[in-house]
C-alpha cells in the first residue's frame, strides 16, 4: 500500500490488518512512554486545506508517537488561502522532502489528484476530501465497533449498523458503508429523501427514512451532523422538524438493542442530531473514538510508511 | 484549357462511388472519370473518402478575451486539420458578442486567419445575463451576417426572454440555439447525477436539469413557430422530446458532441478534469440513445462545443476546474468510430450530419454544397483505413485538453480544401490560407 485515498481500494485482509496494527499500537499509548522509534527521520506534512481541528491533531499525535517530523500546513494565513493552486502546494512539499502528505480538502478527489500527479512522489493520506471519502475516520469506526461487539472476531460479521443523517454531503457516511460492508456488516442508511444521492441503489445497504423502525434492530446507531448550510438550502422545512425525525434523543435510545452503541464523528450539534442525554449517556462511545483514532491513525502511517502492517503480538 | 489547382484521383464520394475530382480557380470543374487536363497538383487518393467540407455550428474560439487559450487563427488551425471549413464561433468571450462590433471583429479576424470561414454566433441577451435583448438586429445586419444567436455557457433561462428572442429573430429568419440548463438545479453541478456522482461526491448535474428547458422551450417554439435549436443534446429523454416536437412538426433542430457520442460518466473516477465537460459526460444508455437518434435523424448534426482552455484550468481540484474539452481536430474520427465502423451510418449520413445539414441550419451559403461541378470546392478527404494516435502535445489549438490523449482513432484526414486552396494536406496546415 502507498496511499490511503478510498476504502474502495482496500481489500477486506488489508483493512483488517490495519485495525490489527492498531491493537497493537494502541498497547503504546496505553504504556508510559507513548513513543515508538518507527518514523524517526521521516517528515510527514499535514496538509489541511479545510478547518479541521480535531483530525489534523489526531494525525499530529499519530506521526509524533511514531517519532516522525510533523509539519503542519493550514489554509488561514497560508499559501493555500493565498490562491496558490494545489499543483504548486505539491510540489513545494516534495521540494521539501516529505515522506508522506496527509491532506484535508474541500474539493472531491484532491487526495486522489495529488496521488495520480507528478507533483509529488510521497505517499498520500486522505484525511477527508469534500463530499467524497474519510477513511480513517471510517477505519477508527470499525476498530471502535469491532472492540465493543467484535466477540473476538477479526471482522464486523453479523453486526447491523445503521447511519443516520445528511448520507447526500458525508464523507464519513461513504466510507463507512463501504467499509463495514466490506468487514460483513449489515448497513442500513436513514435520512430524509433529500439528503441521499440519487444513485444510491447501486450501494451495498438498506435504506429508510423512517428512524424509529430500525432503531430496534441494530447494534450500532452513527449519527452524523448537518452542516449549518444544509438548514437554508430546502433540504428539510427547518432544523426542529429534522430533529423530531431524524434526532437521537432519549426517548429512542431507549429503544434500541441492549448493548448497542451509539457513534458520532464530532463535531456534534447537541440538541439537533443528537441529544446532550445520548452523546454523554451509557451507551454513546464519542470520546472513545477520538482516542480510538490516534492508534488507528498510527497505523496507517505505520502500514504506508514502515512498509507493512505490525504483527499481532509482537512489540 | 485551363490548367487545375488540384486533381483528386480516384477517391469515393459519400455514396460509394469513385471518381476523380477536378479543381480549379476555387471551383469544382470536374467530377468523373478520365479528366486528362494539365494539373499543378495531383492528389492520389484510392482508398479514401470524400465530404464536404465539415461545418461545425458550436465552437469556442476565445477571442476577444483568453487568446491565451485559443485565438482565431489557432483555432481555424485546428480546424482545418480537423476537415473543417467553417465554424461558428461561440458567443461567450470578452467582451461577450453581443454587438455588431465584436462579432465583426471576430468575422474579420476569421477573414484575417483565411484558413476558413469564421461565422460569429451572437448573444442572445445582454452580457449574457440572460435579461435584455443584445443587438440581435445589428449583428443580423453587420457585415458579419449573424444568423445564429446563443448565450451558449448559460442557459436562456428566463421563459420569458426566450420567447421574445424566438420572435424576434423571425424578423430574418434566424435561429436561437439554446444551450439547456436550468440554472437552479444544476447550482455547483460537477458531473451527471447518478450511481458515479454519488460514489465520487461530485455534485449532480441532473439530465433533467436539460431536459425540462428542452420541453419547454419545443412548446414556446411551436407556440410563436420560430425556429429553435439545441446545442449537444445529452440525454436519452431530451432525444425523446425532440422526437415529439419534431413528429409534431415543431421547427427544431438538435446537436450532439463527439464527446457525448463515446464518452461516459465513469471517467470522472479519475477525479482527472479533462472529462469534466458542460454538460456532462452521461451514461452508456445515454450514449446509445444519442447515436441512435443521429442515425435515424431525430438529432440533425454533430457540433464539436469546442472548448480549449489553459493547463492551470485543468491541472487542478474537479470542482476547481473549468468545463470543456476540446473537439476540432478529433470530430471526424470519433463520428468515424462511434457511427461509420459501428455500422449505424454511411458516409452519406456522415457528410449530411456534419455539413451540409449545420451549414443549412447556420445559413451558410458555399458549405454543406453536392460535391459536384460549379460547386465551391470546399472539400475534406479523409482515408478511413487509417488510425492515428492523438497526442495533446502535438495538437493545433493553443490548448491541450482533449479527452483523447494517447487513444488511437480510425480516420485520418489527408486534406482539407477551402475555397479551392489546400489549407491542409498531409499533415501540414497552410501557412498563409487561401491567399
Amino acid at each position: 500500500m502507498r496511499h490511503l485515498l478510498s476504502i474502495a481500494d482496500l481489500s477486506k485482509s488489508e483493512a483488517i490488518s490495519i485495525l490489527d496494527t492498531a491493537t497493537e499500537l494502541a498497547r503504546v499509548s496505553d504504556g508510559a512512554v507513548k513513543k515508538l522509534p518507527t518514523l524517526r527521520g521521516r517528515t510527514i506534512v499535514n496538509l489541511f486545506a479545510e478547518d479541521s481541528t480535531r483530525t489534523r491533531i489526531s494525525f499530529e499525535a499519530a506521526a509524533k508517537r511514531l517519532s516522525a517530523d510533523v509539519i503542519n500546513f493550514s489554509a488561514k494565513g497560508s499559501s493555500l488561502s493565498k490562491g496558490e493552486s494545489l499543483k504548486d502546494t505539491a510540489m513545494t512539499l516534495q521540494a521539501m522532502g516529505a515522506d508522506a502528505v496527509v491532506i484535508r480538502h474541500s474539493a472531491s478527489g484532491a487526495a486522489q489528484r495529488l496521488a495520480d500527479s507528478e507533483w509529488m512522489s510521497g505517499s498520500v493520506v486522505n484525511a477527508g476530501d469534500g463530499t467524497h471519502e474519510h477513511p480513517s475516520q471510517a477505519l477508527l469506526d470499525a476498530f471502535t465497533i469491532r472492540k465493543h461487539l467484535g466477540m473476538g472476531a477479526s471482522d464486523l460479521s453479523g453486526l447491523s449498523v445503521a447511519i443516520v443523517g445528511d448520507i447526500l454531503h458525508s464523507r464519513v457516511a461513504r466510507s463507512n458503508v463501504l467499509l463495514m460492508s466490506l468487514l460483513g456488516a449489515q448497513v442500513t442508511l436513514v435520512a430524509p429523501p433529500t439528503l441521499l444521492p440519487v444513485g444510491i441503489e447501486s450501494w451495498p445497504v438498506t435504506v429508510s427514512y423512517d428512524f424509529d423502525s430500525v432503531i430496534p434492530h441494530v447494534d450500532v446507531v452513527m449519527m452524523l451532523r448537518v452542516q449549518q448550510e444544509r438548514m437554508s438550502d430546502l433540504f428539510f422545512p427547518n432544523a426542529r422538524e429534522y430533529s423530531r425525525y431524524f434526532g437521537l434523543n432519549g426517548e429512542r435510545m431507549a429503544n434500541m438493542k441492549s448493548g448497542a452503541i451509539v457513534m458520532h464523528p464530532g463535531p456534534m450539534n447537541r440538541g439537533l442530531e443528537i441529544s446532550a442525554e445520548v452523546a454523554d449517556g451509557a451507551r454513546s462511545v464519542i470520546t472513545e473514538q477520538v482516542t480510538n483514532g490516534v492508534s488507528v491513525r498510527m497505523a496507517i502511517l505505520y502500514v504506508l510508511l514502515a512498509g507493512g502492517a505490525l504483527e499481532v503480538g509482537s512489540n | 484549357m485551363t490548367t487545375l489547382d488540384y486533381l483528386i484521383k480516384g477517391v469515393a464520394l459519400p455514396d460509394g462511388k469513385k471518381v476523380d475530382i477536378a479543381i480549379a480557380n476555387g471551383v469544382i470543374t470536374a467530377v468523373g472519370s478520365g479528366i486528362k487536363d494539365e494539373t499543378k497538383n495531383v492528389i492520389e487518393a484510392n482508398g479514401c473518402v470524400v465530404l464536404p467540407g465539415l461545418v461545425d455550428l458550436h465552437t469556442h474560439l476565445r477571442e476577444p478575451g483568453r487568446e491565451d487559450a485559443e485565438t482565431v487563427l489557432s483555432g481555424s488551425r485546428a480546424g482545418v486539420k480537423g476537415g473543417f471549413t467553417a465554424v461558428s464561433a461561440m458567443a461567450n468571450t470578452s467582451p461577450v458578442a453581443d454587438t455588431a462590433g465584436v462579432v465583426e471583429q471576430v468575422y474579420r479576424l476569421g477573414q484575417e486567419a483565411g484558413l476558413l470561414d469564421v461565422f460569429p454566433i451572437g448573444a442572445v441577451t445582454r452580457g449574457l445575463k440572460g435579461e435584455e435583448l443584445s443587438e440581435i438586429g445589428a449583428m443580423a445586419d453587420s457585415v458579419a451576417r449573424v444568423r445564429v444567436f446563443s448565450d451558449d455557457g448559460n442557459c436562456v433561462s428566463d421563459p420569458l426572454v426566450m420567447r421574445r428572442a424566438l420572435e424576434y429573430i423571425k424578423k430574418f429568419g434566424g435561429v436561437i440555439a439554446q444551450h439547456a440548463q436550468d440554472p437552479r438545479m444544476t447550482i455547483g453541478s460537477q458531473m451527471n447525477e447518478g450511481e458515479i456522482s454519488a460514489r465520487l461526491g461530485l455534485k449532480g448535474w441532473p439530465a433533467v436539469a436539460e431536459e425540462a428547458i428542452i420541453a419547454r422551450d419545443v412548446l414556446i417554439a411551436d407556440h410563436v413557430k420560430s425556429r429553435l435549436h439545441i446545442c449537444h443534446l445529452t440525454t436519452a429523454g431530451g432525444v425523446a422530446i425532440i422526437r415529439w416536437a419534431k413528429a409534431r412538426g415543431i421547427d427544431v433542430t438538435a446537436e450532439v458532441t463527439p464527446h457525448h457520442l463515446l464518452l461516459t460518466d465513469d471517467l470522472a473516477s479519475s477525479y482527472d478534469p479533462v472529462y469534466k465537460v458542460n454538460p456532462p459526460l452521461r451514461t452508456e444508455s445515454d450514449v446509445h440513445a444519442l447515436r441512435e437518434a443521429l442515425a435515424d435523424g431525430t438529432i440533425d448534426i454533430v457540433a464539436t462545443d469546442h472548448a480549449p482552455h489553459p493547463t492551470e484550468s485543468k491541472e487542478c481540484e474537479w470542482q476547481e476546474a473549468a468545463f470543456g474539452m476540446l473537439g476540432l481536430e478529433t470530430a471526424l474520427s470519433i463520428v468515424q468510430k462511434t457511427m461509420v465502423d459501428t455500422g449505424l451510418m454511411n458516409w452519406n449520413q456522415v457528410s449530411d450530419r456534419m455539413s451540409i445539414t449545420p451549414a443549412r441550419i447556420g445559413g451558410y451559403e458555399n458549405h454543406g454544397q453536392p460535391i459536384a461541378v460549379g460547386s465551391i470546392a470546399n472539400l475534406v478527404v479523409i482515408n478511413p483505413t487509417q488510425k492515428w494516435t492523438v497526442d495533446r502535445d502535438l495538437v493545433l489549438s493553443k490548448s491541450s485538453n482533449t479527452p483523447y490523449h494517447g487513444h488511437e482513432l480510425p480516420g485520418v484526414i489527408t486534406h482539407t480544401f477551402f475555397k479551392g486552396y489546400a489549407t491542409y494536406n498531409q499533415g501540414t496546415v497552410s501557412s498563409n490560407g487561401g491567399k
